[in-house]
């Protein structure tokens, strides 16, 4: 039987498979480490930590839509303190590779978020959440404007030093993905991640008014897949050489394919993972018997493949 | 401090298993039905859940849907059972009601926190809305072994949604029954009954099942007898282990509030400790 090279890169980063969490759906790991050997997929991408610990959204904070959700958590976490402390040790100790994901309400926030990450042993990457849809003024989605998603990503550069790579996670829910990502390239990223969940509402017909408590929510799941193929084969198409993490309703092997014909370099596995945790260990899976059926020995040759003529 | 408790708290004996229908029957609007489940059966506990996948493999609905634990056989012809309590309401529970014995299903479990047992025989009170009866009936079971008095109370909108099997009822001390339009047991809404009945059986612990509305209630009268709460809670869940963060409730922890997951720090809470009042708890949140 003819063998894969399964290893990714993502700028300077070295990981065994292409399978990554994605942020806000595995926690810290530790709820997923009972259903799995956390060591096994790519890495964990956290959830998106802020500087202080914040108790997010009221509830209701979820609605089933069909083949998605809406979520509106509001970036509910213990703070960098707590999670340096306590889930950094715990997730190094169990053989994870892990990609912190940051999030803050203002730019100085993130600063000092890289500041305090900077010199922790045992992360191999930092993900700049620019785009969560989940806060209180519209405003406040860095990722909407170039300039604003520029300036966040500055404030992490100034302040990170050494070699650790920076990947901005960035909306759909703008008029021009490749504008944004072209400022996010220009400050200084390594990566990309593409692409956070769109903004949604559904009103619940018995009370006639939005069922979730934060009114609108975080779209995630198999819906919105067409979404991201979309935005990752655009900007693969300017960008071919930054490294895309692609998400969006990823649900199996076939799906995780696609987001890699497009040009991502890594797939994370997000809202599949609510509906079964072992999610994550099955996509990887399919997604080296369908490269292997299709003849491919390297699984960075198959990266932005649809972006080459057809003979 | 809860930190600690919250990691060892964290569903340890949970598994991902693919369950058989063993049977499945129509009891009222409900369906009781049985699950082959092996192992696990043996490490559930009065108060656990389940969460299973519903819809078949290519449907729209991609969450599971948790239920809580009727009873749990570890060692019967067909290996470990659970029994769940299963209303029809959404597409995902008829979906379920729609299996035939034989079929298999998606199951992880046992998920959640337990009823906390006393640790001396207590006079105790179990109150159950429409199906949130179902857990109550293997507590009562587990607190008459443990030499405690069991007075159950159990309410709903009509006669046939109130879920009181015959085998059930074998553990308890009395059993109340109130109906909303009054075709069963005492006109009214159950928590009407629950004064009256507190002081009539002496009762020092109350657990509860049910919508959240009525566990508020049930609350309230439990905090003027300065009796222990323990209950049941339901709120939107996405994936029932624990990384979601979606089906948090506001609880009081030491001098804070923090938004605790019902399916790792519940379902079974300290009713006392939950901001049960919705403007109090967007004001505690909101600091």
């Amino acid at each position: 039987m003819s063998t894969l090279d399964f290893s990714t890169k993502i700028a300077s980063r070295r990981f065994s498979n292409p399978i990554f969490t994605a942020s806000g759906c595995a926690s810290s790991g530790q709820e997923l480490s009972q259903f799995f050997q956390l060591s096994e997929i790519g890495a964990v991408v956290t959830k998106s930590i802020m500087t202080k610990a914040r108790n997010g959204r009221i509830t209701p904070r979820m609605a089933e839509t069909p083949s998605g959700m809406l979520n509106s958590i509001g970036l509910q976490g213990p703070g960098i303190d707590v999670f340096l402390e306590r889930d950094i040790p715990w997730l190094v100790e169990n053989n994870a590779k892990v990609i912190v994901s940051i999030a803050g309400e203002n730019v100085d926030e993130y600063g000092v978020l890289a500041r305090r990450l900077r010199s922790v042993q045992g992360i191999s990457a930092i993900e700049v959440n620019i785009s969560c849809p989940n806060v209180e003024n519209r405003g406040q989605v860095f990722a909407c404007h170039p300039d604003t998603a520029s300036a966040a990503i500055e404030s992490v550069r100034r302040n990170i030093g050494g070699e650790l790579p920076i990947i901005a996670k960035l909306s759909p829910d703008v008029t021009d993905i490749v504008e944004i990502a072209r400022s996010v390239i220009n400050a200084g990223v390594d990566g990309l991640a593409l692409i956070n969940t769109l903004l949604g509402m559904v009103i619940d017909l018995n009370t006639m008014q939005p069922k979730l408590g934060g009114k609108t929510g975080g779209l995630s799941g198999p819906a919105i897949r067409p979404v991201a193929v979309r935005a990752i084969y655009q900007v693969h198409q300017v960008f071919p050489n930054t490294p895309i993490v692609g998400m969006g309703g990823v649900s199996n092997g076939r799906d995780a394919l696609e987001l890699v014909l497009a040009g991502a370099s890594a797939v994370s596995v997000g809202t599949a993972t609510f509906g079964d945790p072992t999610a994550v260990i099955k996509i990887r899976d399919e997604l080296q018997m369908l490269l292997l059926e299709r003849g491919f020995s390297d699984f960075r040759d198959a990266i932005g493949f649809a972006h080459r003529a057809s003979s | 401090m809860d930190e600690k408790l919250n990691q060892l708290k964290i569903n340890k004996n949970a598994k991902q298993i693919k369950a058989e229908i063993i049977s499945n029957k129509k009891v009222g609007p409900y369906h009781h039905m049985v699950f082959a489940v092996g192992d696990i059966a043996l490490s559930v506990r009065p108060g656990n859940f389940v969460a299973i996948s519903v819809g078949g493999e290519n449907s729209a609905s991609i969450l599971r849907r948790a239920f809580a634990i009727y009873r749990a056989t570890d060692k019967g012809l067909l290996g470990g059972t659970v029994e769940l309590v299963v209303a029809p309401h959404g597409s995902g529970s008829k979906w379920l009601c729609s299996l035939n014995v034989g079929d298999f299903v998606d199951l992880i479990g046992p998920l959640g926190t337990a009823f906390g047992i006393p640790t001396t025989p207590a006079n105790t009170m179990l109150i159950g809305g429409g199906y949130g009866s179902a857990p109550l009936f293997a507590l009562a079971e587990m607190l008459k072994n443990r030499g405690c008095r069991v007075d159950m109370v159990l309410g709903a909108s009509t006669a046939s949604k109130i879920y009181a099997p015959l085998e059930g009822k074998r553990s308890v001390s009395s059993l109340t029954l109130s109906t909303d339009d009054g075709t069963a047991g005492v006109h009214g809404q159950i928590t009407e009954s629950i004064p009256r009945l507190i002081r009539e059986f002496n009762t020092e612990v109350i657990y509860s099942c049910g919508p959240m509305s009525m566990l508020s209630s049930i609350n309230k009268i439990a905090q003027d007898f300065d009796l222990v709460h323990q209950c049941s809670v339901e709120e939107s869940m996405a994936c029932g282990i624990g990384v979601c963060m979606t089906c948090v409730v506001p609880v009081r922890v030491e001098d804070e509030i923090k938004m605790l997951r019902t399916c790792i720090d519940g379902p079974v809470m300290d009713g006392a400790k939950i901001i049960w009042d919705k403007e109090s708890a967007i004001e505690a949140i909101s600091k």
